[in-house]
């Protein structure tokens, strides 16, 4: 009886109301910085500039070996935390709290100013250097970012061990797996999944981290902008053509991740 | 001959709570064994011990002459680091209640794993001892599957192709059929049948009386963390002596 009633949809009017909205709020956005005192036709080529490309090397080296460095220890620190040996603990624990508490402009500032407090830095017998020639800005930034980033990286690596079920250590073991062998072939390669999207979430953030090493006076890309935009005044000009590197390096690193995640999301 | 398994006065806490009360307990070479009893006899953590997953407080266990999770030496045991006991862990077989497969290795990984990581074969030869093993279980069609794509009792029998693969002389079973759907025990059970009749040594801990039966040379009796009767099935479990056997049996039946 009802089936030949004809049916009336029902109206999102406020779908449509919000959705103009929200266009008109990007639309007027975009005019305004068409609008403003923005030379665009100068941004490609800042974005090409050769000071530029080397700051944009010097992020790349600069975010890539810090966070390699800090998945290293960060592994060291998690396995310590995690350890039978009360010392270890503690030193674990101590660690984090401290490299994760600091800001990490402060842990920058800190390390490059080190040669005022040590004025050589020596392995007794082995090795000695003025801390000045030792400590360059690079390495400065490289241990300001790596150590803080390490923290993180030692409480993630920590979460992924601790979520591989306990039956798998002991099917390693009762194959006759070292230790060492258990963790490498059995325990890490299950963690990867835990551990591989927060690291990718902290990776992006480490490349824009580097920006940070721009206060001691390491080119990566804001201090490129700023070199640019010294000689030419063009400082919103020189800025957008380094945030559209920051996006590309961002971007790539987000499909990296992608790709990771699914390579090790296998297991189970 | 001296028997492959000797273990004598084991005790074992966690905490405040002694769950091994002193095991006594001699398995002779190509004997099968079930350990029986009610779950918090202790069953499980004494099989545990035998291959020193669990470390004991008192006693000491022998497998083939050697002291487990110790060197004898200079009329003293010293205690193995673990990658020492690792070696010792080698020739001891161990299946799993939650079979304990490796998730992001198929099955064939599973099985090759040992062999080619611990005993350093070479690949080739590691997956043709491999490919025998999984058809001796039922299961070479499967060989690429992950354990995710397999049914519990396939599970299970990969497990113990994975164990066998390490030429053991002991095989360790912790209740291998108790998290399986009832109509998959059987398939376990009987790749189980296959191996005591091939004259491999055997320690089960199961709830399986039918299995014990049938299969068993030795039946022990757990209750409280000791061993309360011993014998063959035939005695044990048709004309138990100790009541607290009496009590189980006439529970289970």
């Amino acid at each position: 009886m009802a089936s030949d009633l004809e049916v009336v949809p029902l109206r999102h009017y406020g779908r449509w109301v919000s959705g103009v909205l929200i266009l008109a709020v990007v639309v007027g956005i975009v005019l305004a910085f068409v609008d403003a005192q923005i030379i665009w036709e100068d941004v490609p080529e800042f974005f090409t500039h050769e000071t530029m490309i080397r700051g944009l090397l010097n992020t790349i080296v600069l975010a890539v070996l810090a966070q390699v460095g800090a998945i290293a220890l960060g592994v060291v620190i998690a396995l310590m935390r995690i350890s039978v040996n009360p010392v270890a603990r503690w030193f674990a624990v101590g660690y984090i709290w401290l490299f994760r508490g600091l800001p990490v402009l402060l842990q920058i500032l800190v390390w490059f100013n080190l040669a005022l407090v040590f004025e050589h830095i020596s392995i007794p017998m082995l090795f000695e250097e003025k801390t000045n020639v030792l400590i360059t800005a690079f390495v400065a930034a490289l241990l300001g970012l790596g150590l803080n980033e390490s923290a993180y990286m030692a409480e993630i690596v920590r979460a992924g061990l601790t979520s591989v079920d306990s039956g798998q250590v002991e099917a390693a073991k009762s194959i006759g797996m070292t230790p060492a062998l258990t963790l490498r072939r059995v325990v890490l390669p299950q963690a990867m999944r835990v551990i591989i999207p927060p690291t990718g979430n902290n990776f992006i953030n480490m490349l824009k981290g580097t920006s940070m090493a721009s206060v001691i006076g390491f080119l990566e890309l804001i201090h490129a902008a700023n070199n640019i935009a010294s000689r030419n005044l063009e400082v919103m000009e020189t800025l957008l053509a380094a945030a559209a590197w920051y996006m590309v390096l961002v971007s790539i690193a987000s499909i990296g991740q992608h790709y990771l995640e699914r390579a090790y999301g296998r297991a189970g | 001959m001296a028997a492959l398994v000797e273990a004598v006065g084991v005790r074992k806490s966690f905490g405040h709570t002694e769950v091994l009360k002193g095991v006594d307990l001699a398995v002779d070479r190509g004997e099968v064994v079930c350990l029986l009893g009610p779950s918090g006899a202790g069953k499980s953590t004494f099989l545990r011990c035998v291959n020193h997953l669990e470390t004991i407080d008192a006693g000491r266990i022998w497998v083939d002459g050697v002291p487990v999770g110790f060197r004898q030496a200079h009329g003293k045991l010293y205690e193995l680091r673990e990658r020492e006991v690792a070696r010792q862990r080698r020739d001891i077989g161990m299946v799993f209640q939650r079979f304990n497969l490796f998730p992001h290795r198929t099955a064939l990984e599973n099985v090759t794993e040992g062999p080619v990581r611990v005993l350093g074969l070479d690949r080739a030869a590691a997956r043709a001892d491999a490919m025998a093993l999984l058809d001796r279980v039922g299961l070479s069609d499967k060989a690429l599957s992950y354990p995710r794509q397999l049914s519990g009792g396939q599970q299970q029998r990969v497990a113990i192709a994975r164990a066998l693969a390490m030429e053991p002389k002991l095989m360790l079973f912790d209740e291998p059929t108790s998290a399986l759907d009832p109509e998959l025990v059987g398939e376990v059970l009987d790749v189980m049948v296959g191996l005591a009749r091939d004259g491999m040594t055997m320690i089960v801990v199961t709830h399986e009386i039918g299995f014990a039966r049938s299969v068993a040379d030795q039946v022990a009796f757990m209750v409280d963390g000791a061993v309360v009767e011993t014998g063959p099935p035939s005695q044990v479990l048709d004309n138990p002596q100790q009541p607290r056997t009496q009590q189980f049996l006439a529970k289970v039946y």
